[in-house]
């Protein structure tokens, strides 16, 4: 698999190509919840190109953080010194997700399968004697319910995109469209998975992910190779712009103040 | 008036054999040196209940103090797995470990609902997941005012709840800031409380987004600075993120870990638990 392209603005990692697609998919002025890793990657440097008014909110009580380096956890002391407001975290579940306040909730994954549906708990078909223990859910799983929409950024492989995942740890589109809606879901669930090949998107008709863009030199059957399921592709499968020298070095400096 | 106690007294009269006990601090206070104490007692056949038990439930449950744990993420905070908790679920290591898994959002309501003197609460959650399948402390409720189905989850009530803090007075009022987490719900939810902080001080100054525990709710105070290495207590110390590092090497192998808990632990005393730089803990660090 491809690891490093090389282009006009230079090289970069998949790894890196992820994280900026993935910004770029937050609007200025979104209030985000944020998990730690990729998603709080992505998120910060979405805070310092096109997005400086992005609200970032972290599950550890933190609303509108505004890190200067990448925190270790969702609860470093860089995110309350910074933040407009610290709060308890029953007040962060309970006055500010569970209402409907945040835009968009971005997710990471163990496993997710062909309607988006996050497995963080278990690997292995038996929940009592799993074949590797997971750390669970924390905020998932409502994140995932209460969020205006869910985008989820994960590595895909054989291993991550499952046809079915072992453990519904938090609901993507249950087993197609209607189901969030028969549950009473309020949030639009996901509406966007960013990997390291490519975008995918849930078909309107049946929610179910397509894949509908492909990152620089990355064809389609790299991506079919990399899904355990038969992978769907969009007929105008379209190509993400390559990192600007502006994002590379953005993100770059980030993580090297952070190491 | 709360009692004004050493750490070994505190953890020797109110944590006993078979309680259920709530260490909390949301990555912020974590109460390490009291975990270090339960240890060093021998405490066995605890329930063990923690949002996140991270590095301090890794610790207790790989000495063999736990029966079960109530929890809602079990990782190592921005660097992987709790290997001892993965070896207890998976190999029952070093004695089986039963577990009662929620999500965030449950948990801090089931506190909620603890300190309030309720017996449950409601929440809009866990639909459409696995979870209430595993766990038999999630129940589905009509709401009796519009019909809307909801998540039900009890109280928890511990036997004991232990926080850590920045500071109390001699009274035993106790004063925190920064993140604080679920800490006020679960000592109010508990029969008794320790509250361990960095300092005991004459007079408390206010900081902005303190909470005050008064100190006719907290059970006793016990002084343990640095009590909360390697998390942070905002205003006295940083978050010791290569000592989260440094516990992947620890906590993934069973003889490291005896030793750890034989050197870092059992040989010493309550004051130089958690201290960095003893033990040679800071050279071992890889930078």
């Amino acid at each position: 698999m491809t690891t490093s392209v090389t282009s006009a603005a230079g090289e970069w990692t998949a790894d890196e190509m992820m994280s900026i697609a993935a910004a770029r998919a937050l609007q200025n002025g979104t209030r985000c919840f944020v998990g730690i890793g990729l998603p709080s990657t992505a998120a910060n440097v979405a805070r310092r190109t096109h997005a400086p008014d992005l609200v970032l909110i972290y599950e550890s009580g933190t609303l509108g953080s505004k890190p200067d380096v990448l925190p270790s956890s969702i609860g470093d002391g860089v995110l309350a010194e910074t933040a407009d407001a610290v709060i308890s975290v029953p007040e962060v579940f309970n006055y500010w997700l569970q209402p409907g306040r945040i835009d968009v909730g971005f997710l990471g994954a163990a496993q997710l399968d062909r309607f988006g549906n996050i497995n963080t708990t278990v690997i292995g078909d038996d929940y009592a004697d799993p074949k590797v223990r997971l750390p669970g859910a924390g905020g998932a799983p409502e994140i995932a319910a209460s969020c205006g929409e869910v985008f989820v950024v994960v590595r895909q492989s054989t291993r991550s995109f499952v046809e079915q995942v072992d453990f519904v740890t938090s609901v993507g589109h249950g087993s197609g469209k209607g189901d969030r809606q028969r549950w009473g879901l309020p949030g639009a669930g996901p509406t966007l998975v960013i990997t390291d090949l490519g975008i995918l998107r849930p078909d309107p008709d049946t929610a179910e992910l397509v894949l509908t863009q492909l990152h620089p030199g990355v064809e389609v059957d790299d991506v079919r190779a990399a899904t355990g399921w038969d992978l769907k592709v969009a007929p105008d499968v379209g190509r993400t712009a390559a990192p600007t020298p502006e994002e590379l070095s953005t993100l770059r400096t980030l993580k090297e103040a952070s190491s | 008036m709360a009692d004004i106690v050493t750490l070994a007294d505190g953890i020797g009269e109110l944590v006993r054999d078979g309680d259920v006990v709530a260490l909390e601090g949301f990555t912020h206070l974590i109460p390490h040196a009291a975990g270090h104490e339960i240890i060093r007692q021998g405490r066995r056949d605890l329930t063990l209940v923690r949002m996140t038990p991270d590095i301090v439930y890794d610790q207790l449950i790989g000495a063999g103090c736990a029966r079960k744990l109530v929890f809602s993420w079990g990782g190592n905070p921005g660097v992987g797995s709790l290997h001892r908790f993965r070896d207890a679920v998976q190999h029952a290591w070093p004695v089986p470990l039963e577990i009662e898994e929620h999500s965030h959002a449950g948990m801090a309501n089931r506190y909620v609902a603890g300190a309030s003197g309720l017996p449950f609460a409601v929440l809009r959650g866990y639909r459409g997941t696995d979870l209430p399948e595993h766990t038999s402390t999630i129940k589905w409720i009509t709401c009796p005012f519009t019909g809307e189905e909801l998540a039900a989850v009890p109280a928890i009530n511990p036997d004991v709840t232990v926080v850590h803090a920045q500071r109390a007075d001699r009274q035993g009022n106790v004063q925190m800031w920064g993140l604080v987490g679920v800490q006020k719900e679960a000592v109010l939810a508990a029969e008794r409380s320790l509250v361990t902080v960095e300092e005991v001080v004459d007079e408390l100054e206010p900081v902005p987004g303190q909470v005050i525990l008064p100190g006719w709710a907290v059970t006793a105070v016990a002084e343990a600075p640095h009590g909360a290495h390697p998390s942070y207590a905002q205003g006295y110390y940083e978050r010791d993120n290569a000592y989260y590092r440094y516990w992947d090497s620890i906590g993934s192998d069973r003889e490291a870990f005896g030793n750890w808990v034989r050197d870092e632990v059992m040989n010493k005393g309550a004051r130089n638990t958690g201290v960095p730089g003893k033990a040679g803990v800071d050279k071992e660090v890889p930078q």
